[in-house]
């Protein structure tokens, strides 16, 4: 394939990917931004001003960062894996695995589904949170990157869940399972400095403790853990998972018998 | 010469050990007409789904046009268009939507696409379904919809996966009459189906395989050559006690007003005629026994011990 006709495959899937969640806004968009509303509400505005200051900022503001994270994780990670494995469950898979459209143009346009996805849920949830709060930011650069980034990471862990699964089931298990825990335990509602040394210790193993502290660190100035560190770390899990989902994509029982 | 397809020693064993292919190597000679034929099971999908990069194979070379898959598959796939045999389409997608995509897994800019996409939708009936939800086509409405979007890039070798299965006597007429435009055009063309008429009337080589081996790969004239006995039933006006004694050498008395005769090639019906005129025996209708080709594919495909009927 020519560059050109790369570029029209990778467009091709990527609006494909877009007007999906767009088409289907009801269960894709408005949801995150009904539970952040409840968030806010409960935690910030009702229990918040009881709990005080979080690391020197109201509860409020402190927790306004970790929420529109947590959306962008689920939102990147659903996209790709319910439009990849809807697309293996249906079959309509083979029409992309049939075409000369290389794997590595197949799994970016999937990552740019997932990203835009995760990004226009994070400004969805953002708009909310304006409604309880006046947000400053520190640093727009961090906060552009790690959403990005942290995006891509889970559209690339939805990928993987999406071919390995087998059923409707195995696509909700990791999000419910493994992505609502470590993200609930990551840091979003509490600093880890609350915790005693061993529970801090065990919270630092959490790899998703790194994306929330890096972006709320964009927005505060504030984190519990090295910024640099957590960027090296993304970028590490991303070329990780990269090399994996590549891997599946040319040798997967679960797409190629 | 460049053959459209040349396997060699094709092998596949799926990961539940099932040895779908055992060694085989198939030529398919470009501009071509072949069908591959073989009862359910025998790997036929198994052999396309290896062309298309759905299932890996085992061992083996194949060669698209030249291009052996293990160099350049992405080469090897531009070249060809495939109708799977199950249905795999987004079914909540329009026809439309559905082409234009593929157009675009293929590189194709927009416009052509679109250009294209008419041309196709228009040559298949299905023009004024273009905006319908493609779970909501008939049976043979999506059928064409696959042939309609295997074309949309315009590929050298066109596969179909039993194109025919599950379509009406009228449209499957003009799907015949479709593809062999498409095939005089220039498109080498692959067809597995069950019906052999189909194959007979369509395909000008064919191969046979069966448990997962090449039995037959030749023309439809030799394998039709090889029908050297054919079975005829004649129907009687009065019926028969029992067949005159001259009679016993030529022809059985199935029931009481039917009777069978079989003919070998380089012999007449006439000798049969004149030994039943000679008894008083007059012949109301008659037909052949079996389809013949059918007849030949049942014995080739025929498992072994399996005694001959
Ligand atoms: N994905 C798979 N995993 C395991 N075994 C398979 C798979 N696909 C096919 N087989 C087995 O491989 C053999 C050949 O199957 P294949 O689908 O190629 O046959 P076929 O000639 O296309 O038959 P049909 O006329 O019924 O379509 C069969 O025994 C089948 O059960
Ligand atoms: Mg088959």
């Amino acid at each position: 394939m020519s560059p050109i006709a790369m570029l029209i495959a990778f467009m091709t899937i990527v609006i494909k990917e877009i007007t999906r969640f767009t088409r289907i806004w009801q269960q894709t968009l408005v949801p995150p931004a009904i539970s952040t509303l409840l968030y806010f509400v409960i935690f910030g505005n009702l229990i918040g001003p009881r709990i005080g200051q979080m690391d020197g900022f109201d509860y409020m503001d402190f927790l306004v960062p970790g929420l529109i994270l947590m959306s962008v994780i689920t939102a990147s990670y659903q996209n790709v894996v319910s439009s990849f494995f809807g697309a293996k469950w249906g079959k309509s898979i083979e029409e992309l695995l049939v075409s000369p459209t290389p794997n590595l143009i197949i799994l970016l346009a999937y990552i740019c589904g997932g990203v835009a996805r995760g990004v226009l849920v994070g400004l969805i949830v953002t708009s909310v949170s304006l409604l309880f709060t006046d947000l400053s930011i520190f640093n727009g650069w961090v906060l552009a990157s790690v959403v990005v980034l942290t995006a891509i990471l889970f559209s690339l862990g939805g990928f993987i869940n999406a071919v390995f699964a087998k059923t409707f089931d195995d696509v909700s298990i990791v999000p419910t399972f493994v992505l609502l825990p470590l993200t609930y335990l990551g840091g979003v509602f509490y600093s880890i400095n609350l915790l005693g040394d061993f529970w801090q210790q065990v919270s630092k193993a959490n790899p998703i403790l790194y994306m929330i502290n890096a972006f709320r660190y964009g927005f505060l100035g504030i984190t519990d853990v090295s910024v640099f560190f957590s960027y090296g770390m993304i970028i590490a899990f991303i070329m990780v998972f990269f090399a994996i989902s590549l891997y599946l994509l040319s040798h997967s029982r679960g797409l190629r018998a | 010469m460049t053959y459209a397809l040349k396997t060699t020693s094709l092998s596949k064993t799926y990961g539940n050990q099932i040895q779908a292919l055992k060694g085989v190597d198939l030529n398919v000679a470009e501009g071509d007409f072949f069908a591959l034929l073989g009862p359910n099971g025998a790997g036929k999908s198994t052999v396309i789904g290896i062309l298309t990069s759905l299932v890996l194979k085992t061992a083996g070379q194949v060669e698209i046009f030249g291009v052996n898959i293990d160099r350049n598959f992405q080469k090897a796939k531009s070249f060809i268009g495939v109708v799977p045999q199950e249905f795999n389409f987004n079914i909540f997608e329009t026809p439309l939507q559905i082409i234009c995509n593929q157009a675009g897994y293929y590189g194709i800019d927009r416009r052509t696409a679109l250009q294209r996409s008419e041309k196709y939708l228009r040559l298949l009936g299905l023009w004024e379904k273009r905006n319908d939800i493609a779970g909501h086509l008939s049976g043979g409405m999506k059928r064409r919809l696959m042939i309609a979007r295997a074309l949309i890039h315009e590929p050298r070798l066109l596969i179909l996966d039993e194109p025919t299965a599950g379509v009406d006597i009228e449209i499957r007429r003009s799907m015949w009459d479709f593809l062999k435009n498409i095939n005089a055009a220039g498109t080498t063309i692959i067809l597995t189906t069950h019906y052999l008429e189909e194959a007979e009337h369509l395909c000008r080589n064919i191969g046979i395989i069966n448990h997962g081996t090449l039995v037959e790969n030749t023309s439809m004239r030799a394998l039709l050559r090889q029908l050297n006995l054919e079975t005829y039933v004649l129907d009687l006006e009065t019926e028969l006690e029992e067949l005159p004694v001259p009679l016993n050498s030529i022809a059985r008395l199935v029931d009481r007003s039917t009777l069978e005769v079989d003919i070998k090639r380089g012999e007449t019906l006439n000798d049969v005629y004149d030994a039943l005129s000679a008894a008083s025996i007059h012949v109301t209708s008659m037909r052949n026994k079996a389809n013949r080709l059918e007849q030949l594919f049942v014995d080739l495909t025929r498992n072994p011990g399996e005694a001959s009927s």
